[in-house]
C-alpha cells in the first residue's frame, strides 16, 4: 500500500474514532430519555444528529455553500498560524490582525468611489497590509527585544479588539443612527461577487469569491515555501535558528517578514469577511476564527494542502453542526468537541493503530512547534 | 563566594536595555504631564470603610513628573546600580497612584477593595501558571492551562451543587488530574506533538463544557448548578493589621492555598531532590536518565501533580466567587496564565508576579470603568494589554525556557 492511500486510512479510522467518541457523548447527556430508561430515543437523537450534520454540510448546494463560507476565514487565517509555524513562531495573534486587515479594508471598501474591477482588488490589499503592519508588531518586538510573540501576540489581540470597538464607533465608521460598534456598509464596487453567481437570484447562497481569494492565497503559501529563498530561509530559521543565522540568514528580518506574512493572510481573512461575507464590520467580525485557526494548522500540519484540506473540513463541520441543532437538542458546541477529537486522533496515529488494531507503520507526528526558542 | 568582587562589567545588552529604561522614564514623565494633570480636584482612596486618604490629582501628576524627569536624567547619565529595580519598582508604584488619582479625581473609590479584588483573582492565573511551570520544567509543554481551568470549574460547579464545596473542589482536581493525563499519555507514551494535543485539551475542554452547559446544566439549573460559594476566612491577629490584613488575610481558602502552592513549588523545585530531577529532565533529559531517573514516570507525576493544581484554580469560579458554572467561565484566563509562566520566566515567584499584575489589572478596570475620564473607556481597558507588552519588550525581554520543553523522551 503507497504512503498516501495508508495516510489516507489513518485518517479517515481517526474521523470514524471521534465520531464514535462523541456518539457516546451525546447518548450519555440525554439525561431524559436515559432517566426514562428509553434508550431507543437516546440512539434516535442520536442518528438524527449525524444525518443532520451531513446534510448540513454537503446535502444541498446551499450546504456546500455554507460550508465554503465558513472554510474561507478559516483557511486564509490557517494560513497565517501555519506560515508563522514555519518560520518557528506561534502565532495566537491571528484575531488581532484579521480585525486590522477588517478595518483597512472596510476604510477602502467605502471611502473610494472606483470601478469594481479596481475597487475589490485595491481592498483587499489594503486589508492584507492592514493584516501586515500589525503582524509585523510582534515580529519587530521579538527581533528588537527577545519579547516572546505569546504574549506579545496575545495582548495584541486584546488591543486590537478594543481599538476596533472604539473606531467602529467614531464618525468616520460608524453606521448612521447606529449607537453601538457596527459600521457603515462598504460601496457596492468593493463587495466580493458570489461565488455562485450563475445561479441567479438565490439569495441564500453566501459563498463568495473570497474563496477563490483563499484559495490563490494557498496556492502563494506553497510557491512561497517550495519556490523561492525566502522561503526556504523562513523554513530554515523555524528549523533551527543558530544554523540558520550561522549559514548567513538574516534571522532576526527573517522574523519581521514571516510576521508580515503571516499577518498579510490574517488581514485577509478579516478583509474578505467584511468585503464577501458581511458588507460591514461589526466588533465579532473575526469572532473565534483566529482561535479556530490555530487548530486548523495544526491539523494541517502547517503545510499548504493540509491546511486547506483541514479548513474545509472544518467549515462543513460549522454548517452541519448548526443543521444539527436545528434538527436535534444537539448543541453545536458538540463540534468543538468533534474538531478536538478529529485533531487529536489525526496527531496520534499511534493511539489510531492501538485502537483499531491497525498493523503497519505509524509514524508520529513530527513536531510544529519547536520548543518556546530562547 | 570567597573572591573578591569584580569590576562591575557592563555588557553592551545592559548599557542598551538601561537606556531604554531610561527612555521609558522619560515618556512616563510625558504622560504625567500631559495626561495626569489634566482633571481637577483630589482623589480620595479609601482605606477602610469610614477613612480614606486624598490624593491632589493635578499635584501629584505635576510632582511626579518632575521627578520623572529627574530619575531619567539620572538614569541615562550614569544609572542606580544596584538600586536600578528599586527605583524602577518605586516609580511603576507611583505612576499607577498617579493613575488612579488622575482617574478618579474628583470622586473616591474603595483602594483597598480593589487590592483585595486583585488578590482574589490573582488566584486562577497563579494555579494555572503553577501548573504550567510544572508541566514545562519536566520538559512537556502545556498549552492547555486554559482546558483544564474550564473542565475544572464545570465539573467541580457540578459536584459542589450535587455534594459539598469539599467533594466539588476534589472533583475539580481530578478533571485536572484527567486532562493531565491525557496530555501525559498523548506526548509520552504517543509521542504526538505536545502543542497539539494541548490545543486540543483546550477545544475538547470548551466544546464539552459548552455542551453540557446547554444541554445539562441549563435545564437543571437548581439541582446541578447552584450553590453557596466559600466565605472569607479571617485569620486571627493578622487580619486586624490595617490595609495588608484586609488585602491578603481576610480572603478564600482558595487565595491562601494559591500562596502556599507558589511556597511549596519554589521550594521544592530548588531545594529538593524531586525539584533537582524535575528540572534537569526538563534540560538534559539524556543526562538525567543516565544517571537512573526514570524520565518518563517523573514526566507522568508532574503532570498529574500540574493538573492537579490547574484543577484548584479552576474550581475558584464556582466554588471560590461565582456560584455556579457558565459557558466559556475562563474566558481566556488560562493564556493569561501561560503568559505568566513566560513573564516569570518559569519560576513560580516571578509567575505570581505575573498573575497579580494581571489580575490588577482586571480589577483596575473594574474599578475605573465607572469613572468619566473623558477618555474612551476602550483605552483605559486596553492599558494593561499595552503596559504589558511594554514590560515583556522592555525589561523582561528574552526568556529562556527549559530546554527539553517538547521533545519526547526515548529510552535508550
Amino acid at each position: 500500500m503507497n504512503e498516501t492511500l495508508k495516510s489516507l486510512r489513518f485518517t479517515f479510522l481517526a474521523v470514524i474514532a471521534a465520531l464514535f467518541v462523541s456518539a457516546f457523548i451525546i447518548v450519555i447527556t440525554d439525561i431524559e430519555a436515559l432517566g426514562d430508561g428509553n434508550f431507543g430515543q437516546a440512539f434516535n437523537t442520536l442518528g438524527t444528529a449525524y444525518w443532520g450534520l451531513f446534510k448540513g454540510s454537503f446535502g444541498s448546494l446551499r450546504a456546500i455553500s455554507n460550508t465554503i463560507t465558513g472554510a474561507t476565514p478559516l483557511l486564509l487565517a490557517g494560513l497565517a498560524v501555519s506560515s508563522a509555524f514555519k518560520a518557528g513562531l506561534f502565532n495566537i495573534g491571528a484575531t488581532g490582525q484579521m480585525l486590522a486587515g477588517a478595518i483597512t479594508g472596510l476604510w477602502v471598501g467605502f471611502a473610494f468611489q472606483l470601478p469594481p474591477i479596481i475597487h475589490v482588488p485595491f481592498a483587499l490589499l489594503a486589508a492584507a497590509v492592514g493584516g501586515a503592519l500589525f503582524g509585523a508588531i510582534p515580529g519587530v518586538l521579538k527581533a528588537r527585544t527577545g519579547a516572546h510573540e505569546v504574549i506579545t501576540t496575545i495582548m495584541l489581540n486584546g488591543i486590537a479588539g478594543f481599538t476596533v470597538l472604539w473606531l467602529l464607533k467614531t464618525e468616520l465608521f460608524k453606521r448612521e443612527g447606529r449607537d453601538d460598534a457596527i459600521s457603515k456598509f462598504v460601496e457596492d464596487s468593493a463587495r466580493l461577487p458570489k461565488l455562485f453567481w450563475f445561479m441567479g437570484k438565490r439569495i441564500d447562497l453566501l459563498a463568495h469569491t473570497g474563496f477563490i481569494v483563499a484559495l490563490l492565497a494557498t496556492f502563494a503559501f506553497w510557491w512561497l515555501l517550495r519556490k523561492t529563498t525566502l522561503g526556504f530561509e523562513m523554513q530554515a530559521t523555524g528549523f533551527n535558528q543558530e544554523a540558520a543565522r550561522y549559514a548567513g540568514m538574516k534571522t532576526k528580518s527573517l522574523m519581521v517578514v514571516s510576521m508580515a506574512i503571516a499577518g498579510a493572510f490574517a488581514g485577509l481573512a478579516g478583509g474578505s469577511e467584511v468585503l464577501g461575507l458581511y458588507g460591514y464590520a461589526s466588533g465579532t467580525v473575526a469572532g473565534d476564527i483566529g482561535f479556530d485557526a490555530i487548530a486548523v494548522a495544526l491539523l494541517g500540519r502547517s503545510t499548504p494542502i493540509g491546511t486547506l484540506v483541514s479548513a474545509l473540513l472544518f467549515g462543513a463541520l460549522q454548517a452541519g453542526g448548526r443543521q444539527m441543532q436545528v434538527d436535534t437538542d444537539v448543541p453545536i458546541d458538540l463540534i468543538i468537541v468533534l474538531r478536538a477529537l478529529i485533531v487529536m486522533f489525526i496527531a496520534a496515529p499511534l493511539l489510531v493503530k492501538a485502537i483499531f488494531r491497525v498493523k503497519g507503520d505509524a509514524k508520529a507526528f513530527g513536531q510544529t512547534f519547536r520548543g518556546w526558542g530562547g | 563566594m570567597t573572591t573578591a568582587m569584580p569590576e562591575r562589567v557592563v555588557s553592551a545588552e545592559q548599557r542598551k536595555r538601561a537606556r531604554s529604561v531610561g527612555i521609558t522614564y522619560l515618556v512616563l514623565a510625558m504622560v504625567c504631564f500631559f495626561v495626569f494633570t489634566r482633571r481637577p480636584g483630589d482623589a480620595g482612596f479609601r482605606i477602610t470603610e469610614t477613612s480614606q486618604f486624598t490624593l491632589p490629582a493635578q499635584g501629584f501628576g505635576w510632582a511626579l513628573g518632575i521627578a520623572l524627569v529627574a530619575v531619567a536624567a539620572a538614569q541615562l547619565l550614569r544609572g542606580f546600580g544596584r538600586l536600578a529595580n528599586v527605583v524602577l519598582a518605586l516609580a511603576t508604584a507611583s505612576f499607577f497612584m498617579s493613575f488612579l488619582a488622575w482617574a478618579a479625581a474628583g470622586d473616591s473609590f474603595s483602594f483597598v477593595g480593589m487590592l483585595q479584588d486583585t488578590v482574589s483573582r490573582s488566584v486562577p492565573i497563579t494555579l494555572g501558571a503553577i501548573g504550567g511551570i510544572l508541566s514545562e520544567r519536566s520538559g512537556v509543554i502545556n498549552i492547555s492551562i486554559e482546558g483544564m481551568l474550564l473542565a475544572a470549574a464545570c465539573t467541580s460547579a457540578i459536584g459542589a451543587s450535587l455534594t459539598n464545596l469539599w467533594l466539588g473542589t476534589l472533583i475539580g482536581v481530578l478533571t485536572g488530574m484527567a486532562l493531565a493525563a491525557i496530555l501525559a499519555v498523548m506526548s509520552i507514551r504517543y509521542k504526538v506533538d505536545q502543542v497539539i494535543v494541548g490545543f486540543a485539551i483546550n477545544f475538547f475542554a470548551l466544546g464539552i463544557t459548552s455542551f453540557i452547559s446547554f444541554r445539562v446544566l441549563v435545564p437543571n439549573r437548581d439541582t446541578m448548578n447552584s450553590l453557596l460559594p466559600v466565605t472569607p476566612i479571617r485569620i486571627p491577629l493578622l487580619a486586624d493589621i490595617p490595609f495588608i490584613g484586609t488585602i491578603f488575610f481576610d480572603q478564600t481558602i482558595f487565595v491562601y492555598f494559591s500562596f502556599a502552592a507558589v511556597a511549596l513549588a519554589t521550594w521544592g523545585l530548588y531545594r529538593t531532590k524531586w525539584g533537582l530531577r524535575t528540572r534537569a529532565i526538563g534540560e538534559y533529559p539524556k543526562a538525567a536518565g543516565t544517571l537512573g531517573v526514570d524520565v518518563n514516570k517523573l514526566r507522568y507525576r508532574n503532570l498529574l501533580l500540574a493538573g492537579a493544581v490547574a484543577g484548584v484554580g479552576g474550581a475558584w469560579w464556582p466554588i471560590g466567587i461565582v456560584g455556579r458554572f457558565d459557558q466559556n467561565i475562563t474566558n481566556g484566563r488560562g493564556f493569561i496564565a501561560l503568559a505568566a509562566v513566560i513573564f516569570g520566566r518559569w519560576h513560580p515567584v516571578g509567575a505570581l508576579c505575573g498573575a497579580l499584575v494581571f489580575a490588577l489589572a482586571e480589577a483596575v478596570r473594574l474599578k475605573i470603568g465607572n469613572f468619566d475620564t473623558g477618555i474612551p473607556s476602550e483605552f483605559l481597558i486596553m492599558a494593561p494589554y499595552v503596559v504589558t507588552i511594554i514590560v515583556v519588550a522592555g525589561f523582561i525581554g528574552a526568556s529562556r525556557a527549559p530546554k527539553a520543553a517538547g521533545q519526547p523522551y526515548e529510552d535508550q
